[in-house]
């Protein structure tokens, strides 16, 4: 119980200071992006609109910075995040509703499977060590751990969309196909399939090396030793007994891959246009769309701490030691 | 001498060194190595592959050959100087954290977690939209602000478990200054780590570095792997055909990444008695 208050604490204290972060960026930077900005969409925008900005960005001079803290913590509790410059006259919540599913979609699904194939196949490098297939599998995930997503992301989408033709060239389904109900599903399958095996096959890397060398400190434990000074089998032994104590530490480092696997996949729909977060966000910086950027570095924070936060959760089920008391 | 011999006997280290010296090669004699000027727009614009021009040139008529080897400088320059950046911030923090324990502890612990789980390149982009200025320096200030944590939280734990040994407990008995222990005494039995450590602040710096360039976020006139990315993106390459443009640098980039993921890995097998078997 002690523990779980603790990860509420720390999720809401993290929760603070990236929304915190997000507030005072703008006001740290030299020069002033708002009127860059305002400079930029004079005329483009109604004078309303411009008022509204140099509410949101702290022109408005007469009033006092915490004011402004304030005032922009009671925006987001009443999800009120202003007008996005780029879809006006869209709000910015309204974009960033229609973009959620999609990188949601494509981090879920990618980052489960990748999880998966790459503990697996860490289990399997680690147990067969010294045998030709298992070693090589090291530097071919080091490889791919150090690959730029967007670049592979590049060469896939040339191969296999513009060279065979076998998928579509980018974003997330095709209007025509999307008539039918069916038609659409089918459409939104056959156009993610390129970007999520990008995210897999740069992403499983990490998650093999990580499980590799786990079971490798594990299995030069007493106890394993003992496990086959018993006569256990070894399938028992691999999988209750090293890879169930071995997992644990991969489940700590999600965190941190999450948000990597998060940046990564921002990436890789700039590259195939895909109509998610990180498409979305591109856009917004090359056209200063400030509020629609803040807005979605203010989602991607939040969910990623809220999905650290189930980890934890989940760690604490996993391994009891950490309930009572103790990192 | 018996880690020199022991890093040439592990293949994997030996690997990434012998990568990471051709690599530095190139980039010290880029000069004498490319055979024209990476700026000079005197070329036929749009040309695939041929002898003059090993690599073809750009839509603006520059050799693409040339760009990548004076783009080794810039690329390795930012990779290694961040990856140091970030490393000593992580052997500060982490060190100092491990050692005090207590109240210094709690705050730096904190502070390290929050830059953990906030997602790293969301925030380097909006940081990097912010900062107006188009140089390596804002590129390398934001990659080592948020890249340094992993690296911090490795120290402390590591830290924490040799504070007491008894060379330390003595150091304080003589009454030497805390910080003299934590940086002469201490830090010198977890150099292995703290180089692993490098190495993989490196890859994150060298792969942030390609990710912020190719969105245009850096200095786009600057000579830099990423920046050719930028340019070949910009210039329709796979769209008119000419996939070495995009191809080379991003395998570059790689094999850059894989020589420091290498020595990470190496560095962090030798040190680890449990691994290297």
């Amino acid at each position: 119980m002690r523990y779980l208050l603790r990860r509420i604490g720390f999720l809401l204290f993290t929760g603070w200071a990236a929304l915190s972060i997000n507030f005072v960026l703008p006001h740290l930077m030299p020069g002033d992006p708002a009127m860059v900005m305002i400079a930029k969409f004079q005329g483009r925008l109604s004078s309303q609109a411009l008022d509204a900005l140099r509410e949101a960005f702290g022109l408005n001079v007469d009033k006092s910075f915490l004011l402004k803290y304030f005032e922009y913590w009671q925006r987001i509790f009443t999800g009120d995040l202003g007008f996005s410059l780029n879809y006006y006259p869209s709000k910015v919540t309204e974009v960033l509703a229609g973009a959620i599913p999609w990188t949601l979609a494509l981090v879920g699904i990618g980052t489960i499977v990748a999880f998966t194939l790459g503990t697996v196949v860490g289990i399997f490098s680690a147990w067969k060590r010294n045998s030709k297939l298992a070693d090589t599998l090291v530097p071919i995930a080091l490889f791919f751990n150090s690959v730029p997503y967007f670049w592979l992301s590049l060469l896939i989408l040339y191969l296999f969309a513009f060279k065979l033709g076998w998928f579509p060239i980018g974003v997330g389904y095709d209007v025509f196909a999307a008539m039918t109900p069916s038609g659409k599903y089918i459409s939104i399958i056959h156009h993610a399939i390129l970007p999520v095996t990008t995210i897999i096959m740069t992403a499983m890397g990490g998650w093999l090396l990580t499980m590799r060398n786990n079971m490798m400190s594990v299995m030069a434990d007493d106890y394993i030793t003992f496990a086959q000074a018993k006569g256990l089998s070894d399938k028992r032994i691999k999988y209750k007994y090293a890879a169930r104590n071995a997992i644990l530490p991969s489940f700590t480092g999600f965190s941190m891959a999450l948000g990597f696997v998060i940046g990564g996949s921002l990436l890789t729909e700039v590259v195939f246009s895909y109509p998610g977060l990180g498409y979305i966000l591109y856009q917004s910086v090359t056209s200063l769309d400030y509020p629609l950027m803040q807005a979605i570095f203010l989602i991607i924070s939040l969910v990623v701490l809220i999905a650290n936060f189930i980890t934890d959760f989940l760690y604490a089920i996993l391994d009891p030691r950490v309930n009572d008391g103790g990192e | 001498m018996t880690n020199l011999k022991l890093f040439m006997k592990n293949k994997k280290a030996l690997a990434g060194a012998i990568i990471l010296l051709i690599l530095s090669i190139i980039a010290i004699f880029a000069p004498w190595i490319a055979p024209f000027s990476p700026y000079s727009t005197e070329f036929a614009a749009g040309l695939t592959p041929n002898s003059t021009h090993l690599l073809g040139t750009t839509a603006l008529g520059q050799d693409i050959f040339s760009q990548i080897i004076w783009g080794s400088r810039l690329t390795l320059f930012v990779g290694i100087v961040t990856g140091l950046i970030a490393s000593l911030i992580s052997v500060i923090v982490g060190l100092v954290a491990g050692y005090f324990g207590g109240r210094i502890d709690d705050v730096l612990s904190v502070i390290t977690n929050v830059f953990l789980v906030v997602p790293g390149l969301p925030l380097m982009i909006i940081l990097a939209a912010y900062i107006t200025v188009r140089s390596v320096v804002p590129i390398i200030f934001v990659i080592s602000i948020t890249g340094w944590a992993w690296g911090a939280r490795v120290l402390r734990s590591q830290m924490m478990t040799l504070k007491n040994r008894d060379f330390v407990k003595a150091a304080k008995v003589i009454g030497e200054h805390p910080l003299r222990i934590i940086f002469f005494d201490i830090l010198p039995n977890m150099l292995g780590l703290i180089v692993a450590n490098f190495f993989g602040a490196a890859l994150y710096a060298v792969l942030s570095e390609a990710g912020l360039e190719f969105l245009g976020l850096g200095n786009v006139n600057a000579i830099t792997w990423g920046t050719v990315l930028y340019w070949a993106q910009n210039g329709q390459a796979l769209l008119l055909g000419q996939w070495q443009w995009m191809a080379v640098p991003g395998l570059l980039i790689a094999i850059l990444g894989t020589c420091f993921a290498l020595l990470n890995f190496a560095v962090d097998e030798m040190t680890n008695p449990k691994l290297r078997r």
